[in-house]
């Protein structure tokens, strides 16, 4: 059996916020809370990077949080999954041209999936999850 | 030592190895879905917990560069390893070798035995380098300073009793499974043995490290606190031996509150099968003792602060425990 059918199973989050203006957090602590239901999926939030399979990151990346980032992103066991929430992290979206930006997320750390919206709702970070790890399983097939 | 006997010690070891990290599993299972159905969710399924090792044990596992790897990668297999060595001390039903070790070990070995899974946790959390492990060390320190009072004065409560009871082997489970306690007391001492339950209730999750006593493990505070460095393996192997050690505590306070089989009641037809029956009666018994001390106040309550958690088990449980101590003794003397 392949780490990454396992992990489609049972699947750790951590939320990282790299500058975000805390809407897509919001939203992401609205995806486990009983109305979504994650757990349904073997989804749960952990309180450390180590535990992690999935990085959560929200907001554009501002300059003290770029190291930050590569490290929790460094600190999370191999197999790992990253998924940016929200428009800032993928284009900078509100912050756009902001002098305090070296993101979006993509130029610090390899990204996975794009979650749009701003903030991005709780049914758009699901289907984000399920499309990742859904082309995970392509990848796995085709290999 | 025998061959026979020398083979039945080492396949018990290994079956209740099996039952402990499948039986814990499966229970850390029954256990989430139930905590989601309070929740009016739908929940995990009941294998969830058996996908989350296999994948922890695939991940990479990794150790800090600031961390003592020796102690890094001993103490998880410590942890599970103590863990099940206090299973094969618990009565468990009525076929003739369970316990396992019965006769070599009694309460006051299992109560130092308790220890150990929570002490090599507060080793690996301290040899992994991190400040928050080193946080959520100490307070597991003081966690287990906290919860031994109430559980100290229970297990004293029911080594007097069997004594006075003049009981021979007052101090072993196997002459507590056969003397069920309540029967050893008046109306009194019934209540103060029905103190000394809430108190062991209360002690179990503590022990555990289950809310509202998990402090030393608060994830939204000190980011996992012990654990925060463990990965993959190392991790899992944590997580296993929690599971067992879920068993014991609970298998413990069966065994000391309610420690009657199916065949005591309805006589013993083939002592095989009258077994297997108390088998299943007693994993029965788990299951309500394991709801009652974990599922239904880890859903009920919040996280009490390290200093609240000292509070409240010297203060409330310990006095309830001590009012206890106090009935059984006013019902042996003055009653
Ligand atoms: S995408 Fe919008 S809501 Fe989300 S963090 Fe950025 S600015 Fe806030």
């Amino acid at each position: 059996m392949k780490p990454s059918q396992t992990l489609g199973k049972s699947l750790w989050a951590f939320l990282f916020n790299s500058g975000s203006c805390n809407g897509c957090e919001i939203e992401m602590v609205a995806t486990v809370t009983p109305r979504y239901d994650v757990e349904r999926f073997g989804i749960k939030l952990v309180g450390s990077p180590r535990h992690a399979d999935l990085l959560l990151i929200s907001g554009p990346v501002t300059r003290n949080m770029a190291p930050r980032l590569k490290r929790v992103y460094a600190q999370i066991p191999d197999p790992k999954i990253v998924i940016c929430c929200g428009v800032c992290g993928i284009s900078g979206g509100a912050f756009y041209d902001s002098y305090n930006l070296i993101g979006p997320v993509d130029q610090i750390i390899p990204v996975d999936m794009y979650v749009p919206g701003c903030p991005s709702r709780p049914e758009a970070i699901i289907d984000g999850v399920v499309k990742v790890l859904a082309r995970l399983e392509a990848a796995e097939t085709s290999a | 030592m025998s061959l026979s006997l020398l083979l039945l010690v080492i396949g018990g070891t290994l079956a209740m190895t099996l039952f402990g990290i499948l039986g814990g599993l499966a229970f850390s299972g029954i256990d989430r879905v139930l905590a989601a159905r309070m929740q009016s969710r739908i929940g995990p399924p009941l294998r969830q917990p058996f996908l989350d090792m296999l994948k922890l044990m695939l991940k990479q596992n990794i150790v800090p560069a600031n961390a003592i790897p020796w102690l890094f990668n001993g103490a998880p297999l410590i942890a599970l390893a103590s863990a099940i060595t206090i299973l094969l001390y618990i009565p468990m039903s009525s076929l003739q070798w369970f316990p396992l070790l019965g006769l070599h070990g009694d309460l006051i070995l299992i109560m130092y035995l308790l220890i150990l899974p929570a002490l090599a946790m507060v080793v690996g959390g301290l040899s992994s380098g991190s400040p928050y492990a080193t946080i959520g060390a100490q307070r597991e320190m003081v966690t287990m300073i906290a919860y031994e009072l109430p559980f100290a004065v229970t297990v004293i409560t029911f080594a007097w009793k069997l004594v006075q009871a003049d009981v021979a082997h007052p101090f072993s489970l196997a002459t507590l499974a056969a003397t069920p306690i309540w029967t050893l007391v008046g109306p009194v001492g019934g209540v103060g043995l029905l103190l000394l339950l809430v108190a062991m209730l209360l002690v179990a999750p503590g022990e555990l490290g289950r809310i509202p006593f998990d402090a030393p493990e608060a994830e939204t505070e000190i980011a996992g606190g012990l654990l925060v460095e463990y990965s993959g393996r190392n991790l899992a192997l944590f997580y296993l031996s929690l599971a067992v050690k879920t068993i014991v505590v609970t298998a413990l306070i069966v065994a000391l509150f309610f420690p009657w089989n199916l065949s005591d009641w309805f006589g013993a037809g083939h002592p095989l099968l009258a077994g297997a029956a108390d088998a299943v009666f007693f994993l029965l018994k788990l299951e309500l003792v394991m709801f009652v001390a974990i599922t239904l106040v880890r859903i009920s309550v919040a996280r009490f602060r390290i200093n609240q958690i000292v509070d409240i088990y010297w203060k409330n449980v310990g006095a309830i425990s001590l009012l206890g101590l106090i009935l059984v003794m006013a019902d042996a003397y003055i009653l």
